[in-house]
């Protein structure tokens, strides 16, 4: 056998196989995708994103066409515009996906998030939270002697913003959809 | 899904007499002959007995017995790789499926038409970690292009016509029918592959015609084109390669390859410059670097082919041509992205070449092709032979010159060094005739692959080019070669070492060599006997013609034994994230800074 001599090197190793790309600015993209409501389908889609290491911030799903049997899947997520890109056509070819947008970059759309916010605490602070929840045209959709339970409906900005206004008003429990959303006017997808 | 739902009513609609009722197992066999089946390379078990009683009754599709369910997938991608049709692989439950993963996996990365029909417990037991369950859609939906599981008999056969036309259409790839017990035992009907409708699933194939004026436009004011193909060409089928030949020979632009698309464009032509990347030649890589329009076909611009990227050919005008959308932009930004199938790539280009009277500048090319002639003369895969050890390089010379111009020859290979000096030093001229693992880098690919390619070409000489510690990854195949008498030949380059291993670790790693010996390796003239094959040892230069002509002329599984230089080492290499231009020549290896680690 090889009787080489070891060189224990113990400074700090420089790689020899090459550094990773600089990174360049991120951005937050909607994609809205149009899938078969076939077993799998969403594990196909989660599962890409971790295994090619991509980020989702939101998801929402649900069967959107029972006639067709079709779902609408969307996603947040963040990632380089070369990122994003790279997302969409690997969605684009899954065998169940029939049609992938980028609602950032198609421009104008609705965005909506629902959330229920739940709130405990008594007297002053109860009626606060119910003034502010008024604000945010929230609905207190439950209650009981000690808590109130708001449904609020908005962007995802503006239920972070109630979120944090009923923050020192006893927010206990928060419970979020993340978004469902479409492009404006009469585009199809 | 509406047609899916279309094909089920149409199904219940038809009175359903008794005669037109069929069991699971009797629909798959009949389907998989429509698909034009004839053989599958598989291992029974108790999820498939259903199957396996089928296939008993009938004489059309003929059953390859592997050894282990790996190799039933590497046979069925040799067979695939070899003929340009789809391979079949049916595996068991549980450990049939799981063993089944690593040839999935492979014929994903190389994009190889694979269908595996898997075995899975019957319907009312998943979930309840039945004996030999497993999760099979849920482990193997990220290593195959798509998988089903059937749950209804009466779609099995809709479901097995999609499995096969995901496989080979667009860009190919491994799909995996899992198939419970009782739907094997079910009553059901028969659907025609004609009734089935592809609602969300449609490769876009054809070129942008508006896309390949402007390329035809930027290639012909090229001054220092270069393509560089992969095996986008080859899945394309036998007419993109001639397209391909033909418009290089017309215009006398210079070309590489991947190690994939090895074949794709006939070696013997002037304009082949040799397979690129971190084993390719000095005159490829250079060109690559140093060119100002590049043009890929059918390849995915991979790490190994090139290096650092940001240093990766800084000067060129990219134009890529895929069929999957998701490989263009991916690795490398292109100026010039389209998406199409090879042939109706080249067969565009070709006539838009003509109808622009399109025609590069002379003079520029000259000088081009006298660069690249000045690269060739650096002469890259030199070596420096010995008359008492035989070099890796030169063993693999005196087969290629046994070889000589036969027609029918088809090579496989293992991974590590003898798969690159393969590359370098086995021209190919013909396309499906070079069978490695490219993407994945499978030890063990090449003997079963091998079976898959001789199963399908009987006549024909198969070598698996193998090194000693790969082929013990799969070496029970030798049983599978005895049972079916398939002449294939094993030539193992053996240098007692995980070569590739061996060569970073001297390299890279500060010549401390890790688990890289190849230790108590068995007697191979001795293990080819027992499995009823004939084994031959060589270790003398003397010695290796002879040893080559009686493995060619054995009609028998044989295995030949060379003995290599232990040392030897893979050159030129780029060492991994380095640029094109600063590849390690075997004459600059001594002067190589091993202390960088």
């Amino acid at each position: 056998m090889n009787s080489t001599p070891v060189n224990r090197n113990v400074m700090a190793k420089k790689s020899v196989y090459g550094a990773a790309p600089e990174t360049t600015p991120e951005a937050a993209h909607t994609l809205s995708i149009l899938v078969d409501n076939t077993p799998g389908v969403l594990a196909k889609i989660v599962g890409l994103f971790s295994g090619r290491g991509y980020n989702i911030e939101s998801l929402t799903v649900a069967e959107t066409d029972h006639d067709q049997n079709l779902s609408r899947i969307t996603i947040i997520a963040k990632g380089t515009q070369r990122i994003i890109d790279q997302i969409i056509s690997q969605l684009d070819k899954q065998v169940p996906v029939h049609n992938v947008i980028d609602l950032t970059i198609l421009g104008p759309h609705v965005a909506r998030e629902l959330a229920l916010i739940k709130v405990s605490g008594q007297g002053e602070k109860r009626v606060e939270a119910m003034r502010t929840a008024e604000i945010f045209r929230a609905k207190v959709v439950d209650t009981t002697i000690d808590s109130l339970t708001f449904e609020a409906t908005g962007t995802p900005e503006k239920i972070d913003a109630l979120v944090e206004m009923m923050q020192p008003l006893g927010l206990s429990q928060i419970s979020r959809t993340g978004i469902a959303a479409l492009p404006r006017g009469n585009d199809k997808i | 899904m509406k047609d899916m739902k279309a094909v089920v009513e149409k199904a219940e609609k038809d009175t359903i007499s008794e005669a037109d009722l069929m069991t699971g197992a009797d629909i798959m066999i009949k389907a998989l002959k429509e698909q034009g089946v004839d053989t599958i390379f598989g291992y029974p078990g108790g999820a498939v007995l259903p199957l396996y009683d089928a296939l008993f009754q009938q004489n059309d599709i003929k059953h390859i017995l592997v050894r282990h369910e790996q190799a039933a997938l590497h046979a069925a991608e040799g067979y695939a790789r070899s003929t340009g049709k789809v391979g079949v692989a049916l595996v068991t439950s549980g450990p049939g499926a799981t063993n089944a993963v690593t040839g999935l996996t492979d014929a994903m990365m190389d994009s190889i038409p694979v269908v595996c029909i898997c075995g899975q417990v019957p319907s009312f037991l998943i979930g309840t970690d039945a004996f030999q369950e497993a999760d099979t859609t849920g482990i193997t939906r990220h290593c195959t292009k798509h998988n089903y599981l059937v749950k209804d008999v009466s779609r099995l056969a809709e479901m097995t016509h999609r499995a096969f036309h995901i496989a080979r259409t667009g860009r190919p790839g491994p799909v995996v029918i899992d198939l419970p017990k009782d739907v094997q035992f079910a009553s059901g009907t028969y659907t025609t592959a004609q009734d089935v409708e592809y609602r969300s699933y449609r490769p876009h194939l054809e070129a942008d015609d508006h896309a390949i004026a402007k390329l035809v436009e930027i290639l012909a004011q090229a001054k220092k084109p270069v393509f560089y193909t992969g095996g986008g060409i080859i899945n394309a089928g036998d007419r993109a390669s001639e397209l391909l030949t033909k418009f290089i020979s017309d215009t006398n632009i210079p070309i590489t390859s991947t190690l994939m698309g090895l074949g794709a464009f006939p070696a013997n032509k002037s304009q082949w410059l040799g397979m690129l990347g971190m084993h390719g030649t000095y005159e490829a890589n250079l060109a690559m670097h140093d060119c100002d329009v590049l043009v890929c076909i059918g390849a995915r611009f991979d790490d190994r082919v090139t290096g650092n990227v940001s240093g990766f050919s800084p000067n060129s005008f990219k134009i890529h041509i895929d069929v999957d959308p998701s490989s263009i932009n991916k690795n490398i930004e292109v100026d010039l992205g389209i998406v199409a199938d090879a042939t109706s790539a080249l067969e565009k280009i070709s006539a838009a070449w003509t109808k622009q009277k399109a025609k590069l500048n002379d003079p520029a090319m000259q000088l081009w092709w006298q660069q690249i002639d000045k690269w060739r003369q650096v002469n890259c895969l030199e070596y420096t032979n010995s008359d008492s050890v035989i070099k890796p390089q030169y063993a693999l010379e005196r087969l290629q010159a046994h070889l000589g111009a036969r027609d029918d020859v088809y090579i496989t290979t293992e991974v590590g060094q003898h798969q690159m000096w393969a590359a370098q030093f086995i021209p190919f001229n013909r396309p499906n005739r070079w069978m490695t693992s490219g993407g994945l880098g499978t030890m063990g690919y090449g003997l079963p692959a091998a079976i898959g390619a001789q199963i399908a070409h009987p006549d024909a000489l198969v070598i698996d080019i193998a090194g000693e510690a790969s082929i013990q990854m799969n070496i029970q195949e030798l049983s599978t070669a005895a049972q079916y008498r398939l002449p294939v030949k094993v030539f193992i380059l053996n240098n007692q070492w995980m070569g590739m291993v061996r060569q970073w670790q001297e390299l890279l790693h500060g010549e401390r060599y890790s688990q890289s010996y190849s230790e108590a390796l068995p007697d191979f003239v001795k293990l080819a006997d027992a499995y009823g094959g004939l084994g031959i040892v060589v270790d003398h230069p003397d010695q290796l013609d002879d040893a080559i002509t009686q493995m060619i002329e054995s009609d028998k599984f044989t295995i030949l034994d060379v003995r290599v230089d232990p040392k030897e080492n893979c050159f030129p290499m780029i060492p991994s994230g380095k640029n094109h231009n600063e590849m390690i020549l075997s004459a600059d290896a001594k002067q190589f800074d091993k202390k960088l680690v």
